[in-house]
């Protein structure tokens, strides 16, 4: 059992196993389920993953407010091209992300993870990553494992809700989740995914939650983008043996200090930020008739 | 140990929002469960955020889809206002205040086709999470994550003590009870959650049980 970051990594530590061993091992001993059901589980989980972060990279699908489509298709097709600054791979795992996200806003189906307003950065990076290296299916669910765990941390020192840490505690806690796993799969030790992670949230540290309308869109979508850029960074900053000077724990409670002291304007309320622009405020008329 | 993995990693489900569509989806889920009968007319009564983006969020759909029996990662949701359509069932969306509760709440009065009608007060509390705040005006307090009773008896000594050895004879763990009456003497109503589930015949011997008016059995969702 740990409920902290520093607890996972003293029992990784003590037992010479990696987050995701330490991990299914709590979970299948306190909710009373076996190893093969957690893995059977989540790998349902990533097969509905699969299919949104693929949707919508060769065919728009709008979104039931009208407000926003095809992105991802856009970035599918540009990806690769001379002109373009990142890598394919890099604006791979963006278009994978942007097409989860896709599918939230036009009432597809997708997984939490670790919320709606966020689903498109883990597996947008685990996807491309697992691509990038010939992972097996195995190594893959064993990546969502770590990032789950990582959330499990945030989650209980800290919040993962816009409403009560604005986007920093979503899209900052997404982009941890996913850099910690992306180190693990890349033979990163258990201290480097742990400054991956703190890395990934330190880099957002601040940013608001202020989606047009009230709805789970805008800005989210693009929040989603570059949270996977954010991840691949900092597991690429941990691998090449960079720190972050506070450890992961403090950083997260730090993060959670900072949502709460975030006025409720910038907390989801779709009142402030972008949201309250005359473009904002436009768009909420045009679709609610206010 | 919280929600564990799967409570990072999921629920599966509907976007865009698990508040608002995947706790919309159980909230109908419920009122589905709670009714029993044939529906004739819904009219859902939604309060704050569910009020101010249920038609950008697809909260509409979820809750009728929910309903209908879809669970929260159907994806037919997005199609429910045309199913309820063809099944002919009436449905209305109506922006109110409902005072104190949590912003995302809705109250649902149901008519059945058998001309009874039901008011259920529920809140979508986060991460698909719900919680049900009232049945026709009775508090109530349900999560849907486990298997539930409702039973209507008389307001009398001795009457959630009858209910509960029930219980303690089949073996069933309750999780939680609440109770609270109309007027001293009159209706009271008696909430129970618990693990596993009632047998039929349990069900028909706490409904035999004098003083008992009625039982209603509510599926986890």
């Amino acid at each position: 059992m740990y409920s902290n970051a520093n607890e996972l990594k003293d029992l990784c530590d003590r037992s010479g196993k990696k987050i995701w061993q330490v991990a299914i091992e709590v979970e299948s001993e306190y909710n009373e389920t076996t190893i093969d059901e957690i893995r059977q589980k989540i790998k349902e989980n990533i097969d509905i993953m699969r299919q949104a972060c693929n949707k919508t990279l060769k065919k728009e699908i709008p979104s039931i407010s009208g407000l926003t489509s095809g992105m991802a298709k856009k970035i599918f097709s540009y990806m690769g091209k001379d002109n373009a600054i990142f890598s394919k791979e890099i604006l791979k795992s963006v278009a994978y992300s942007l097409s989860c996200f896709e599918v939230n806003t036009s009432m597809g189906k997708i997984v939490a993870a670790p919320t709606a307003g966020s689903c498109g950065i883990l597996p947008g990076c685990l996807f491309m990553l697992a691509e990038k290296i010939n992972a097996v299916d195995d190594d893959l669910i064993n990546a969502f494992i770590t990032a789950a765990a990582i959330g499990t941390i945030i989650e209980k020192n800290a919040t993962l809700s816009g409403a009560e840490g604005g986007c920093q505690a979503e899209c900052g806690s997404a982009s941890a989740m996913a850099a910690a796993a992306m180190t693990e799969m890349l033979g990163g030790s258990v201290e480097q995914c742990l400054h991956a992670g703190s890395m990934a949230i330190t880099n957002v540290m601040g940013q608001i939650c202020d989606p047009i309308a009230g709805l789970v869109e805008i800005p989210c979508a693009k929040r989603n983008a570059i949270g996977v850029v954010n991840a691949i960074l900092c597991a690429d900053m941990a691998l090449a043996g960079i720190e972050c000077f506070v450890p992961f724990d403090e950083v997260i409670v730090a993060m959670y200090e900072v949502g709460k002291a975030l006025p409720a304007t910038l907390r989801e309320t779709g009142i402030g930020g972008l949201a309250g622009t005359p473009t904002g405020v436009a768009a909420r008329r045009k679709i609610f008739g206010e | 140990m919280g929600r564990g993995l799967f409570g990072i990693l999921g629920p599966p489900m509907i976007g865009p929002s698990s508040s608002h569509t995947a706790g919309a989806a159980r909230i109908g889920l419920m009122c589905r469960s709670i009714v029993q009968a044939d529906i004739a007319e819904v009219t859902f009564f939604l309060h704050g955020s569910f009020a101010n983006t249920y038609k950008g969020h697809g909260t509409d759909r979820a809750l009728v889809g929910g309903l209908m029996g879809m669970q929260p990662d159907d994806e037919r949701i997005i199609r429910s206002l045309d199913v309820a359509k063809k099944e002919k069932i009436k449905i209305n969306f109506v922006k109110t205040d409902l005072g104190n509760v949590h912003p995302n709440t809705v109250e649902a009065v149901i008519t059945s086709k058998n001309g009874e009608t039901a008011s259920i007060v529920a809140s979508s509390i986060g991460g698909g999470e719900i919680n049900l705040v009232s049945i026709n005006g009775f508090h109530a307090d349900l999560s849907g994550n486990y298997n539930a009773i409702i039973v209507r008896h008389k307001d009398k000594v001795g009457m959630i003590s009858k209910i509960t050895n029930m219980f303690e004879k089949n073996n069933i763990n309750i999780v939680s009870l609440s109770n609270n009456r109309e007027k001293k003497g009159q209706t009271a109503i008696t909430i129970i959650e618990m693990d596993g589930e009632l047998s039929p015949n349990m069900l028909t011997d706490i409904s035999k049980t004098a003083d008992i008016y009625s039982v209603s059995n509510i599926n986890k969702i």
